[in-house]
């Protein structure tokens, strides 16, 4: 490892990994933090428990800002576990001069996500630091949950499973990158930041037990599809023609040269089902408003064992990677 | 009218069926192929293309690519990065750069690491960004460390004009713009110590396109004419790549050694001679510029012209800028993989010493290069 913490390690890909390995992984490891899943699942399988910190920059960007996303980051660790987010802890660290006005309305927003979930904050801490210590306002929260379903689990795909996407791929870091630089677009992009226990918990209720589910947050879609091929031990396939990407995000990733599917997302899953429930949870996912575009886009087969294929539509083949390098920091 | 839409600009150049349609028809004019063609894409932005959409899977065994040096951020030499981080390292100093040289790792380590340790580093878009940069930091050097090859040589044209006419005198210029003719020459002409083998297996070029859009296609008359090696200009969509494939079947197949154009809508034989004449303007040729993995190559990149001295970050800092050869790592066999006499995976580091996220050599450093690119999308399949 480099002496000096690079920006490329906080990427969600190779480079975080190594440093969460190989540092903290190390010092701290137990075996409940070794599972590496969205939360932990403590108190014999009873509680999820999780926690998440936001850095965004802009605070305020087309979709959300960075109370909604710090109620949806939390709560949906928690709804990837099959659990119900309960009780959040709330921390914030507010750099001196920051607006008031901009502090009550992400309080706000706040308060508007938690009814999304049904939580509610129940322990708080506030920090204020010198001007120059952070950029305007960190926020931490934590959460803690009961498990509806057990078993849910990254290791948990077997061979024949389906793979489903919830809705369209790569809002989020498309919608943070054009605020930041400032690129116009014909039409609006807008973050797909949304809380997702009301889509698992219709599911849940109609009687579907995913065997893993996750959110495509930094890393995208690309992070997530290699981490279940590597945890579950088996190859994922999927067809490049059916993932759904918007118009919008495919033009910024002409524009720019990245991939869709290494875009990052806060309120967009994947999941992993018996074959038979594929069509049942592509259509209970598309009732939900915003999720129209939600598709089967491959399946878990033993091809190439820990690897994630690509398949064209003109009958080629080839590898997808895991994100490296410096994808875009601050994007949540 | 409709206007023209992003997605017109590539849907119909990646529609399955003409995809089909070119691997067929490649696959049987190639038959009468007299032996087996080697091709050197030059440009990396066709290898990307290539592996991206899996183009080499559609071809019959006959046809073969060899991956080219076009990727400006991999045939950086050490000294030349390492001349970007002393920079970094000065006093009220700001280095502007393109993002694709952030992780390029010199012999004191990538820009990266420098901004990691405090340097104020910082990776924009467009060069003209330096200039506002500038602008906002009067108090401070700003130097702007341009790469590319002749697509990006008028950007950086442009800002020294814009720098001149605002009478800037705080933005200064780290020039390595390298120029693809005389490295196609190099390859097949070579004469370098440096290198371990003087051979190459290349029988044509896909001509890079983008290059060409500025130069015109011009530049490559002495390919087919002087070295017997026909020149397709192709576009860089997968059916640009497979048209720009057949054509140059069947010149072999016809016994023709030509210089065509398959990317018209955007190539002409000429170039844009307005931005060739704001080249010429405020740049001159280097005697000798040396590539990561090649070794010194004679006209091969520019500088600013002797009367923009007072511009030249490499003139005003020559005292603290190192002008020492640094040898390329030893394992590392990128000269041989460029001039098609080896695999990425035949190389002993491939994968194992030698990855994107911690590269030794120019071939593995940006995503287009031939080895990040075999990595990444996997050459094995």
């Amino acid at each position: 490892m480099d002496k000096t913490v690079t920006l490329a390690q906080g990427n969600g890909g190779e480079e975080n990994r190594t440093l969460v390995s190989e540092l903290f992984f190390r010092h701290l490891k137990n075996d409940t933090l070794q599972k590496a899943e969205d939360a932990a699942i403590i108190d014999d399988g009873r509680l999820a428990f999780t926690t998440d910190s936001f850095t965004v920059s802009p605070i305020f960007f087309a979709g959300g800002d960075i109370g909604k996303l710090a109620v949806c980051g939390t709560c949906n660790d928690l709804a990837m576990m099959g659990t119900q987010p309960k009780y959040l802890t709330l921390s914030v660290i507010l750099e001196e001069g920051f607006e008031t006005r901009s502090l009550e309305r992400i309080v706000r927003s706040i308060k508007k996500e938690l009814a999304q979930n049904g939580a509610q904050v129940v322990a708080g801490d506030t920090k204020v630091v010198p001007k120059g210590s952070v950029d305007r306002i960190f926020i931490n929260t934590s959460g803690i949950g009961e498990v509806r379903v057990p078993g849910i689990s990254a290791s948990g795909i077997e061979e024949g499973d389906a793979i489903i996407v919830s809705r369209d791929i790569g809002r989020h870091g498309a919608a943070i990158f054009a605020g930041r630089e400032g690129i116009e677009l014909e039409s609006e992009i807008t973050s797909d930041c949304a809380s997702l226990w009301p889509m698992v918990e219709a599911l849940l209720e109609a009687g579907i037990v995913p065997h893993a589910m996750r959110d495509a947050t930094r890393g995208g879609v690309a992070a997530v599809l290699n981490e279940w091929a590597e945890a579950s031990g088996i190859c994922i396939e999927v067809d490049e023609g059916a993932i759904p990407v918007s118009e919008t995000v495919n033009g910024i990733c002409e524009m720019l040269g990245f991939e869709a599917t290494m875009l990052a997302n806060e309120g967009t899953f994947l999941l992993a089902v018996h074959p038979d429930d594929a069509q049942r949870v592509q259509r209970i996912l598309r009732d939900f408003p915003g999720n129209e575009a939600a598709a089967i886009v491959g399946e878990a087969t033993m091809s190439y064992p820990k690897k994630v294929v690509l398949r064209s539509e003109w009958g080629t083949k080839r590898f997808m990677d895991l994100p490296t390098g410096e994808l875009l920091p601050r994007i949540c | 009218m409709t206007a023209l839409a992003l997605n017109d600009l590539y849907d119909r150049f990646r529609d399955p069926a003409t995809i089909r349609a070119f691997a067929g028809l490649i696959e049987k004019e190639s038959k009468r192929l007299p032996a087996p063609l080697n091709i050197m894409e030059v440009c990396g932005g066709h290898t990307h293309t290539i592996m991206k959409y899996g183009l080499r899977q559609l071809l019959p065994e006959s046809i073969h690519f060899i991956h080219g040096p076009g990727c400006p951020v991999c045939i950086m030499p050490k000294e030349r990065i390492d001349h970007a981080y002393i920079l970094s390292q000065q006093e009220d100093l700001i280095l502007v750069t393109l993002g694709d040289m952030i992780k390029v790792p010199g012999s004191r380590g990538s820009l990266q690491k420098a901004r990691s340790e405090g340097a104020d580093v910082r990776f924009v878009y467009s060069p003209m960004d330096a200039l506002k940069i500038a602008m906002e930091n009067p108090d401070k050097k700003v130097v702007f460390f341009a790469i590319g090859f002749e697509t990006t040589t008028p950007m950086t044209a442009a800002l020294v004009e814009q720098a001149l006419k605002r009478g800037l005198e705080n933005l200064l210029f780290h020039i390595n713009h390298v120029t693809v003719p005389e490295v196609m020459k190099e390859l097949i002409d070579s004469r370098d110590e440096h290198i371990d083998s003087y051979n190459n297996r290349i029988d044509a070029f896909i001509g890079p396109s983008h290059v060409s859009v500025i130069a015109g296609a011009k530049i490559y008359e002495p390919f087919p004419r002087d070295y017997g090696r026909p020149v397709v200009v192709s576009g860089f969509e997968p059916v640009d790549v497979m048209e720009g494939v057949l054509m140059l079947v069947r010149q072999f197949v016809e016994n023709r050694c030509e210089l065509q154009i398959q990317y018209r809508r955007s190539v002409t034989y000429e170039g844009n001679l307005k931005a060739q004449a704001m080249i010429d303007r405020y740049f001159e040729r280097r005697e000798l510029f040396k590539w990561r993995g090649l070794g010194n190559i004679p006209h091969s990149a520019l500088r600013l012209k002797e009367e923009y001295a007072a511009l030249d970050a490499e003139r005003v800092y020559s005292e603290i800028l190192p002008i020492e050869e640094i040898e390329d790592h030893k394992l590392c066999i990128c000269g041989d993989i460029l001039r098609g006499m080896a695999e990425p995976t035949e190389c002993r580091v491939f994968g194992t010493a030698c990855k994107p996220s911690s590269p030794l050599g120019s071939c593995m450093v940006s995503s287009e290069g031939a080895c990040a690119a075999y990595y990444k999308y996997g050459g094995v399949m």
